[in-house]
C-alpha cells in the first residue's frame, strides 16, 4: 500500500521536506502519531483555553499520553493501550467530557496498526460546548485478520462512556478490533454471513478499485 | 427441554448466532425489515404478554459501504454519493463534509454564499421534518397528518428545486462555496413562501399536537431523563426534549449562524410527545433564520470561489467538523494525506448516535406504543448505516 | 339422452369438457375483465429498502396522488399485495429478506425497479455490499431510472406496467 506512504512521519527523512521542525516544540513521540499539528506553531500561538486543558491530562499522565495537536476548539491526545482506560476514566471525572460523538477507527498498514479515535464532547458545561477532544490510541495490526482472536484488541470504553456502545459494535466489524469488556461485539451493520476481512481495512479492496 | 443445546456446536458459531435459551412466557418478535412500523430496519423485541422486555436494534440492511468508497474518490467526486444517506436533507449531512474539506484544501468561502447554504440548509431542514412528521402520522395511524406534511413539504422543495436544480439531490454545496447562484427574484418568492409555509404549519397544532389520541399514546412514553439523554449521547431534537438546551448553531457557530438570531426550542419531560414537538418547533425557527438571512445577505456579489481541478489535501491533516442536521450534530471525521482522495472519511450522524437510546426506552413498555417511540427518536435509517 | 352418456364413471370427464368448453368461449372477455381488475388495484407492498422511499412517500402526497392512477399507497400486509416496488439500493442483507417478501405474495405479482440503484447499482456500483441491480433476484417488469426518479416519472412507471398487464394473458 503505497498510499499511506505520507502518513507516518516519525522517522527523519519523512519530515525533511515537508516542513522542518523547531526542536523545542515537543519531545519526539515514542510511537508514530498520526498527525501533526499543520503548519507546525510556536508554543505562544496555542489557544490558551485548549492548552489548559491538554495540560491537565499530560500533567497527570506524564509519558503514557502524547498531544497530538492542539488548534482551536479541536484538541487531540494520544495514549497508549494500556493507559486508555485511566485517561478515559480521568476525562469523564475530572473534565467536564461526558459523551462520546463518534468513534472512528483508521488503519495504518505501514505501521501494524490500528487507530481507533474517540472524539468527546460536552453537554454539561457551557464553556466546554465548543470543544470536541479526540482521544487517540492504537492496536497492534495483523496482516490476517482473525477478528476477535487476534492480537488486534482494545480495552472497551463503554463502562466509561456508555455512548461508545454502537460505535464499538461498528468498529469491531469493521476493522477487526476486538473490544475487551464490551458487552455484546456482535455484528451490527454488515450481513450475517459476511465472510470477507474486515471492510475498512486498507488491504480489502472495492470491486474494480 | 430447551435448556438442553449442545454446548460443541454453539461454540463453533460465529458472534451473534448462538442459540438461546427460550423461555416460554418470553416471545421474540421480528420488526422489520418489511413492516409499516419499522423503516428499514429489524427490531427484535421480545414481549412478555404486551410488554417490551428487551429489544435489539438490527440496522445495517442499508449498508451501502459509503466510507469506504470515499477513499477512492477525490474530493469533490465524493459529494453526491456523501448526500445519498439523507436525500431529503441532502444540504445539511454534506455540510460537515463541505466546511472539513474546506479547511484540507484551504479554501476562503465568499460572504454571500456562506448564506445563500444557510438558506438552503434551512429550506432543507424543513423538507426533512416534514418528511418524518408525515411518516410519523402513517406511524400513529393519523392519515391526515401524512397528507398536510406531505403537501406542504412541496413548497419547500419548489424552493431548493429553483435554487439547486434538483428536487431532492442538490449536491449544491461544493467546497469554496454553492454551485450556482440564486435566480433572479428569488428573495420574493421565498419570503412569501415561506410565510404562507409558516402560516400552514400553525395548523399541525389543531389537528395533531392538540389532538387527545395523539396525546394519550405518546405524553409518557419512552420517558428519556436529561442524564440519561446526556449518559447515551442522544443528539438533536431528542437532547433538546429531554431538557438539555444544545443546538450546534448556537454552541458551535459554524458560517453565518453567529450573526443569526437563532434560538434553541427545549422541552422538559422527554417523552415521546416532548420529542415529537420539537421538530415541529425548529421549523418556525427555521423561516425566522431564513428571514434573518435573507435580509442580511449581500445582494450581490461571488458564491464560489474556484477550485483548483483536483485538490489536494495540505499535508498529513485531520478534521473533525460537525453541524445541525434535522436530527442532530452530524459530525465528519475526515483525514488527509496529501493526496487527492481523503485517506478516511468517517460519518457520524445523528441517526446512529439515537439508536442507543431505542433498547434502553422500549423497555417496559407496551408493543403498541413501540412505533411511536422509535420514530419520535428522529431515526433515518438508511443515514444511520451510511 | 345426457342421462344415458354420463355414468358415474366419466362425469368427472364431462364436466372437464364442459370446463373447456365454458373456458374458451369466455377467455377472452372473462380475461379483459380479470386485467382490468388488476390494472387499476396494483397493492404495493410495504418495504423501503434505501432513499428512493422518499420519492415513493413522495408520490403518494397531495400533489401527485398516485390513488388516481389505481396504485394504492404502500400496504402493510404482503399476503394481499401485488406489487413490489423496489425502492433503490439492494444490499447483501436486504437480498434474502426481498426475495422472501416476494417469495411470500400470492400470484399474480409485479415488479418494479425504481431507482438508478435497483437497475445496475447506480453510484454504488463498486460498493461492497450492494448488489449490481435486482435483476438476479427478481423478474423485473418495470424499470424506472433516475436517482432518484421524480414522483411523475414513478407514476409512468406504474402507467407501463397497467399497460403491460393489460395485454398480459390472464391465468
Ligand atoms: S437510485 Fe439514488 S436515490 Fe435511489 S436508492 Fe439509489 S442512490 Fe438512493
Amino acid at each position: 500500500m503505497s498510499s499511506t506512504d505520507s502518513q507516518t512521519n516519525t522517522s527523519k527523512e519523512d519530515n525533511k521536506e515537508s516542513s522542518p521542525k523547531p526542536a523545542a516544540e515537543k519531545p519526539a513521540p515514542p510511537k508514530p502519531a498520526a498527525e501533526k499539528p499543520a503548519p507546525p506553531k510556536p508554543e505562544e500561538a496555542l489557544p490558551a483555553f485548549e492548552k489548559e486543558l491538554t495540560d491537565r491530562i499530560v500533567n497527570q499522565f506524564a509519558d503514557d499520553v502524547e498531544v497530538g495537536y492542539v488548534k482551536e476548539n479541536r484538541t487531540r491526545i494520544n495514549v497508549k493501550k494500556e493507559k486508555i482506560l485511566d485517561v478515559a476514566k480521568f476525562i469523564k471525572d475530572q473534565t467536564p467530557f461526558d459523551h462520546a460523538e463518534s468513534v472512528s477507527g483508521v488503519d495504518f498498514p505501514e505501521d501494524k496498526e490500528i487507530e481507533v479515535v474517540y472524539h468527546l464532547g460536552s453537554y454539561t458545561d457551557n464553556r466546554y460546548s465548543k470543544q470536541i477532544l479526540a482521544l487517540s490510541t492504537r492496536a497492534p495490526r495483523e496482516e490476517i485478520p482473525n477478528p476477535g482472536n487476534d492480537s488486534t484488541k482494545l480495552p472497551s470504553l463503554r463502562d466509561v462512556f456508555y455512548s461508545v456502545e454502537f460505535h464499538e459494535r461498528e468498529c469491531f466489524e469493521m476493522f477487526g478490533v476486538y473490544f475487551d469488556g464490551h458487552p455484546d461485539n456482535r455484528r451490527l451493520l454488515l450481513p450475517e454471513d459476511w465472510a470477507d476481512i474486515p471492510p475498512l481495512r486498507k488491504d480489502f479492496r472495492n470491486k474494480g478499485r | 427441554m430447551t435448556e438442553q443445546i449442545p454446548t460443541d456446536h454453539t461454540e463453533q458459531l460465529p458472534p451473534g448466532l448462538q442459540l438461546e435459551k427460550v423461555d416460554d412466557r418470553i416471545m421474540t418478535l421480528n420488526v422489520g425489515p418489511q413492516h409499516p412500523g419499522s423503516g428499514h430496519m429489524r427490531i427484535i423485541v421480545k414481549i412478555d404478554g404486551d410488554y417490551i422486555v428487551d429489544a435489539d436494534p438490527d440496522p445495517g440492511y442499508v449498508h451501502r459501504g459509503e466510507e469506504k468508497m470515499a477513499e477512492v474518490r477525490n474530493y469533490l467526486l465524493n459529494i453526491p454519493h456523501l448526500e445519498r444517506p439523507v436525500i431529503h436533507d441532502s444540504c445539511n449531512i454534506l455540510y460537515p463534509y463541505v466546511l472539513g474539506v474546506e479547511d484540507i484544501v484551504g479554501i476562503e468561502v465568499p460572504e454571500r454564499a456562506k448564506y445563500v447554504r444557510v438558506i438552503a440548509a434551512e429550506l432543507n431542514r424543513c423538507v426533512y421534518i416534514q418528511y418524518w412528521l408525515a411518516i410519523y402520522g402513517i406511524f400513529l395511524g393519523h392519515s391526515t397528518m401524512f397528507m398536510w406534511p406531505a403537501g406542504d413539504r412541496e413548497l419547500m422543495i419548489d424552493l431548493l428545486e429553483k435554487m439547486t436544480g434538483a428536487r431532492v439531490t442538490h449536491s449544491y454545496f461544493i467546497p469554496g462555496g454553492v454551485r450556482n447562484d440564486i435566480p433572479a427574484n428569488f428573495e420574493d418568492v421565498c419570503l412569501r413562501q415561506v410565510n404562507y409555509f409558516e402560516k400552514r404549519i400553525k395548523e399541525y397544532a389543531d389537528i395533531f399536537y392538540d389532538n387527545p389520541i395523539l396525546k394519550a399514546r405518546t405524553e409518557d412514553t419512552g420517558v428519556l431523563s436529561s442524564q440519561d439523554a446526556i449518559r447515551l449521547g442522544t443528539t438533536g431534537s431528542v437532547l433538546r426534549a429531554s431538557g438539555i438546551d444544545y443546538d450546534v448553531r448556537v454552541k458551535e457557530p459554524y458560517d453565518v449562524y453567529e450573526e443569526l438570531d437563532v434560538h434553541t426550542n427545549v422541552l422538559k419531560d422527554g417523552d415521546s410527545y416532548a420529542r415529537s414537538k420539537i421538530p415541529w418547533l425548529d421549523m418556525f425557527e427555521s423561516c425566522n433564520i431564513i428571514r434573518q438571512a435573507l435580509e442580511k445577505m449581500p445582494k450581490s456579489g461571488s458564491v464560489r470561489t474556484k477550485l483548483r481541478p483536483n485538490p489536494k489535501g495540505v499535508g498529513n491533516n485531520e478534521v473533525y467538523k460537525r453541524v445541525e442536521s434535522g436530527r442532530g450534530a452530524a459530525g465528519m471525521h475526515i483525514i488527509s494525506n496529501g493526496k487527492p482522495e481523503p485517506y478516511r472519511v468517517k460519518i457520524s450522524p445523528g441517526s446512529f448516535r439515537n439508536l442507543i437510546a431505542l433498547p434502553y426506552l422500549l423497555k417496559g413498555e407496551k408493543l403498541g406504543n413501540m412505533p411511536a417511540v422509535y420514530w419520535s427518536l428522529n431515526y433515518w435509517p438508511v443515514e444511520a448505516d451510511r | 339422452m345426457l342421462k344415458e352418456l354420463v355414468t358415474p364413471q366419466n362425469a368427472n370427464v364431462f364436466v372437464g369438457k364442459l370446463g373447456d368448453i365454458l373456458y374458451k368461449a369466455i377467455d377472452k372477455p372473462l380475461g379483459m375483465a380479470i386485467n382490468w381488475g388488476r390494472m387499476w388495484s396494483l397493492w404495493p407492498v410495504h418495504i423501503e429498502t434505501a432513499c428512493c422511499s422518499v420519492e415513493f412517500g413522495a408520490a403518494s402526497s397531495p400533489r401527485y396522488d398516485v390513488e388516481r392512477f389505481g396504485i394504492i399507497e404502500a400496504f402493510g400486509s404482503l399476503r394481499q399485495c401485488d406489487l413490489v416496488v423496489v425502492q433503490g439500493t439492494i444490499t447483501r442483507k436486504m437480498a434474502p429478506r426481498l426475495r422472501l417478501v416476494y417469495d411470500q405474495m400470492p400470484d399474480p405479482k409485479y415488479v418494479i425497479a425504481m431507482g438508478a440503484c435497483a437497475i445496475t447499482g447506480g453510484l454504488y456500483f463498486d460498493s461492497y455490499n450492494v448488489l449490481p441491480g435486482i435483476d438476479g433476484i427478481l423478474p423485473v417488469d418495470v424499470y424506472v431510472p433516475g436517482c432518484p426518479p421524480r414522483p411523475e416519472t414513478l407514476i409512468q412507471g406504474c402507467m407501463l406496467l397497467q399497460e403491460k398487464i393489460k395485454r398480459m394473458k390472464a391465468r
